[in-house]
């Protein structure tokens, strides 16, 4: 271009940038400056630290089988959009304001038509061959040790069922190493979509329907993949989370045994952790209208199974970590952590929210 | 053909008949500037919108504003820029330009014509009424039940499904007078495989009208029985089915992807065989890649669904219908290099433009591709990548069309000419920009980031990303007001365009800029594709090749 760009433009861009940078800044400095007001108690590394998601990362058979296929198109897209891109932006600068008396006067080329129509036809063929087969690769039947685990979804949190085991979690998929990981989803009201980007492409939940996916980490890694629903759910599919713990054989046999016992009967509690029972099992205070403590009265179905909460790594649908600060702070005001949620509590006085915070806080 | 000067008339009336011509006017050109009016309107309304989306997306844990309004805004950004911006534009632009461009007198049935906008500006009106009512639709534009079945919970719901409504009649009214028009209408000599690329394509996206809009109307009727009159259609605890929802919503909505695309590829055809002084590069090829794409277009829509668990055979087939509409897809692109080779080439605005539609246009289809394979988009379907996609071919190639269309056919609206430097700025800015707004979004998305959150957790990754992106949005926004700012400044000075600013070779280019109200004192008789080239004196074409 030869346009006579005076500097009054260039000092007209320079300002229009520098405003435009200073503002979004100001913005993101003013935001960032603020404490969490709702967590105020908590250190700041008290908001769960979520990990690097990442599709390039592959810790199961399945994405390395994607991520592969993933690599190969994207190297094939990227040299198509070096030739096309290239040659476009040759010819522009080859042809540029040349008198008008030399373009040329042609219609076309039949055999030219035929060549950029199967050129591309043929690398496409190559790339949907490829397509077919990492799809029945990653969700043709399963070989090998099978652990059935049931996903449910709820507005805003992921409930995880074994049925063989007879163990049921949230927010924390528990998973052994090497064994592949047939994974049932449901939903009990709006549809929401269930991925690990580093274990699984997405399936989603839909009300009616049971889909499936499965999985194989391939090792115990970082220990812990980050997850998240990825179909609009409402008000908080944001903070919709979830993790893949991932363990070997004997960690997960342990857990499992763990997971399957009763919550600890009233006799054997005292003093704090007793008053929490008490209060959790309080017909005022609703909590038992909503979820479910195994070997209690406690027999909610609607929100998480609270049996073994105390040894989970995470609160709230996988948004905070499992803090005695972080619980209190639940407890006291579920709509100011997580405005939207479906957890609906009474004004509780802070002697029974501790009382409540270390009851739930024993449930190993 | 006459060269009519087009004489002001030399006293203005007053505002409130001015004001009622307007409102009661069935001029194809008045009507095309009211509709250019109002989705310019939206265009600036969505566009702010954004802004506010990528600053309360700038860093993680942001509270710009609250869950719900994001919820809100990406809702309406995404319904606004669609059915109020992009789709209905072109029918702006056709309208002005289709019947000066077949050499008629005006559109087929001028009275729907004006019925057709309207419509669309109660659609627009019943839309944005939600917000007085404080109810905002708040499902995204694509609305999946059951979420959105349940009318207590998500009320604003039913403003977005009659604003709907009357979007897609008016849609549908102008898809019939597009193609009544373009069949009979036509000067003596013009046959309708010599008609511009811009009107065929029009011709080609009206009938893709014809036939998905009519099952939106179905979808959001369906929808909203199940909100109201207690049917199940799409709720299983009654029998019904969330799935028929996404079968119905994009059996018209991937179609209307190719309904934001193809009047803009019909404009870069023109734009680019004008200023490079050659006809266009294999005209049939490019006129049947249209239908071609049409046709296959329809049987694309489940590439939205591949992650509803459907079976191999059937995720075969669509898999492969998507990925081969990039055939069709590379013809265009093939073409138009080659007309662009061994020609003179003006760099003027609406070359820029156009020549900067089909650079982020590839970008947009290798992308497509690539989430057209099955088990790549179970990674990348509805992340950020995705986002970045969708970016690429409605703002990278229908946006881009568009301000093209503006730079190409403004003159000839107003009569006088657009400021070049001006608008090599505007084109310079909103490239810039544009990438640096949705190119990170490829990355954010490959690295896990999911569309329609209004925040996400620190330590992810996503940050550098995000804060480019916003920044380049303010970029775009720049660009756009240096636009506007071009278009004062322009007006102001009032530098006559004449007849035929860009020595381009269609008929609108034969009459006044602007043209009067009968638009030709006398109906020119036609022969070629490019007449006013084949013309003695307008040549470009001295061989007489536009002729054939």
């Amino acid at each position: 271009m030869k346009s006579a760009v005076s500097t009054r433009w260039w000092l007209t861009f320079i300002v229009f940038a520098v405003v435009t940078i200073g503002a979004v800044a100001a913005l993101v400095w003013a935001s960032v400056g603020q404490p969490e007001p709702t967590l105020g108690a908590c250190p700041p590394a008290c908001p769960y630290e979520f990990r690097l998601p990442s599709t390039l990362l592959p810790a199961s058979d399945e994405a390395g089988s994607i991520n592969f296929l993933f690599m190969m198109i994207l190297v094939l897209a990227g040299i198509v959009f070096v030739v096309v891109e290239g040659a476009l932006i040759f010819t522009v600068f080859k042809f540029r304001n040349r008198p008008p008396e030399t373009a040329l006067q042609i219609h076309g080329d039949t055999k030219l038509e035929i060549a950029w129509t199967a050129a591309p036809a043929l690398i496409l063929f190559v790339i949907m061959g490829f397509t077919l087969r990492t799809m029945s690769e990653v969700r043709g039947p399963a070989t090998g040790q099978v652990l059935t685990v049931k996903a449910i979804g709820h507005q805003f949190w992921w409930e995880f069922r074994y049925p063989n085991q007879n163990v049921v979690t949230a927010s924390e998929l528990v998973v052994p190493v090497n064994t592949t990981i047939e994974v049932a989803l449901e939903s009990v009201d709006v549809e929401h979509g269930f991925w690990a980007p580093e274990l699984f492409g997405k399936v989603d939940a839909i009300p009616g329907y049971t889909t499936r996916v499965r999985f194989t980490p391939t090792s115990v890694g970082r220990g812990e993949y980050g997850g998240q629903c990825t179909q609009y759910c409402g008000t908080q599919h944001a903070q919709m989370r979830f993790s893949v713990l991932v363990k070997t054989q004997a960690e997960f046999d342990a857990w499992v045994a763990a997971q399957q016992q009763p919550a600890p009967a009233a006799e054997t509690l005292a003093g704090d952790v007793k008053a929490g029972y008490d209060a959790f099992l309080n017909p005022q205070n609703a909590c038992v209208a909503c979820h479910q403590i195994d070997g209690t009265t406690a027999a909610g179905q609607i929100g998480p199974n609270l049996t073994h909460v105390g040894s989970r790594a995470h609160l709230a649908g996988g948004i905070l970590a499992n803090t005695p600060a972080n619980l209190a702070a639940w407890l006291r005001g579920p709509q100011d952590v997580k405005p939207g949620n479906k957890m609906v509590i009474r004004k509780l006085d802070d002697a029974t929210i501790n009382s409540l915070v270390a009851y739930l806080t024993s449930l190993k | 053909m006459a060269t009519q000067a087009h004489a002001l008339p030399a006293t203005r009336k007053p505002f409130l008949a001015e004001a009622l011509d307007w409102i009661t006017t069935v001029d194809h050109k008045k009507i095309g500037i009211l509709y250019l009016c109002l989705n310019f309107f939206f265009f600036i309304l969505a566009g702010v919108m954004a802004l506010v989306i990528r600053t309360q997306l700038a860093w993680s844990n942001l509270k710009i504003v609250d869950p719900d309004r994001y919820n809100e805004l990406f809702t309406m950004h995404g319904t606004t820029m669609i059915f109020l911006v992009i789709v209905p534009i072109w029918a702006g632009f056709a309208n002005y330009v289709l019947p000066l461009m077949i050499g008629a007198r005006d559109m087929a049935f001028p009275r729907l014509n004006a019925f057709s906008f309207w419509l669309l500006f109660f659609s627009g009106l019943v839309m944005y009424s939600s917000y007085f009512f404080g109810t905002v639709p708040n499902a995204g534009w694509t609305a999946y039940p059951p979420l959105t079945a349940d009318a207590n919970a998500l009320p604003g719901i039913d403003f977005w499904i009659l604003g709907l409504h009357l979007g897609g009649l008016s849609s549908l009214f102008g898809a019939i007078n597009f193609i009544v028009t373009t069949m009979r209408l036509r000067a003596p000599g013009m046959k309708l495989t010599q008609v511009p690329m811009f009107v065929w394509s029009m011709l080609v996206t009206s009938f893709m009208v014809l036939f998905g809009t009519p099952m939106l109307s179905v979808a959001i009727t369906l929808l909203l029985a199940d909100r109201h009159f207690g049917t199940s259609f799409f709720l299983p605890a009654g029998g019904g089915d969330p799935l028929l929802w996404q079968n119905l919503f994009w059996f018209y909505s991937h179609p209307a992807v190719y309904i934001m695309i193809l009047p803009a590829m019909g404009l870069v055809s023109e734009v680019l065989q004008t200023f490079s002084r050659k006809p266009l590069f294999g005209y049939s090829f490019i006129a049947w890649s249209s239908v071609a794409i049409a046709v296959l277009g329809f049987s694309v829509w489940a590439h939205h669904m591949f992650q509803v668990g459907s079976s191999l055979a059937v995720n075969t087939f669509f898999s492969l219908a998507t990925i081969v509409i990039a055939v069709p897809t590379g013809v265009k692109i093939f073409n138009w290099i080659a007309t662009m080779w061994g020609g003179a080439l003006r760099l003027e605005p609406p070359m820029y433009f156009a020549i900067g539609m089909v650079t982020m246009f590839i970008i947009g289809g290798l992308s497509g591709v690539m989430l057209g394979s099955v088990p790549v988009n179970w990674q990348m379907h509805q992340t950020y990548f995705v986002v970045a996609h969708l970016h690429y071919v409605l703002f990278g190639g229908s946006v881009f069309g568009i301000f093209g269309a503006f730079y190409y056919w403004l003159p000839k609206m107003t009569g006088f000419k657009l400021n070049r430097s001006l608008g090599v700025w505007h084109f310079w800015l909103m490239m810039m920009g544009f990438n640096l707004t949705f190119f990170p979004q490829h990355i954010a998305g490959i690295l896990g980031m999911p569309r329609r959150i209004y925040t996400y957790a620190a330590n992810q990754g996503w940050e550098t990303y995000n804060l480019l992106s916003t920044l380049g949005a303010f970029l775009i926004a720049v660009s756009v007001l240096v636009f506007i700012i071009n278009f004062f400044v322009s007006a102001r000075k009032a530098e006559p365009a004449g007849e035929n600013p860009w020595e381009a070779p269609s008929l609108e280019w034969a009459t006044s800029s602007p043209p009067p109200e009968y638009n030709f004192a006398q109906i020119p008789t036609v022969s070629g594709q490019n007449p006013l080239w084949a013309r003695p004196g307008g040549a470009a074409d001295p061989s007489g090749h536009g002729t054939h």
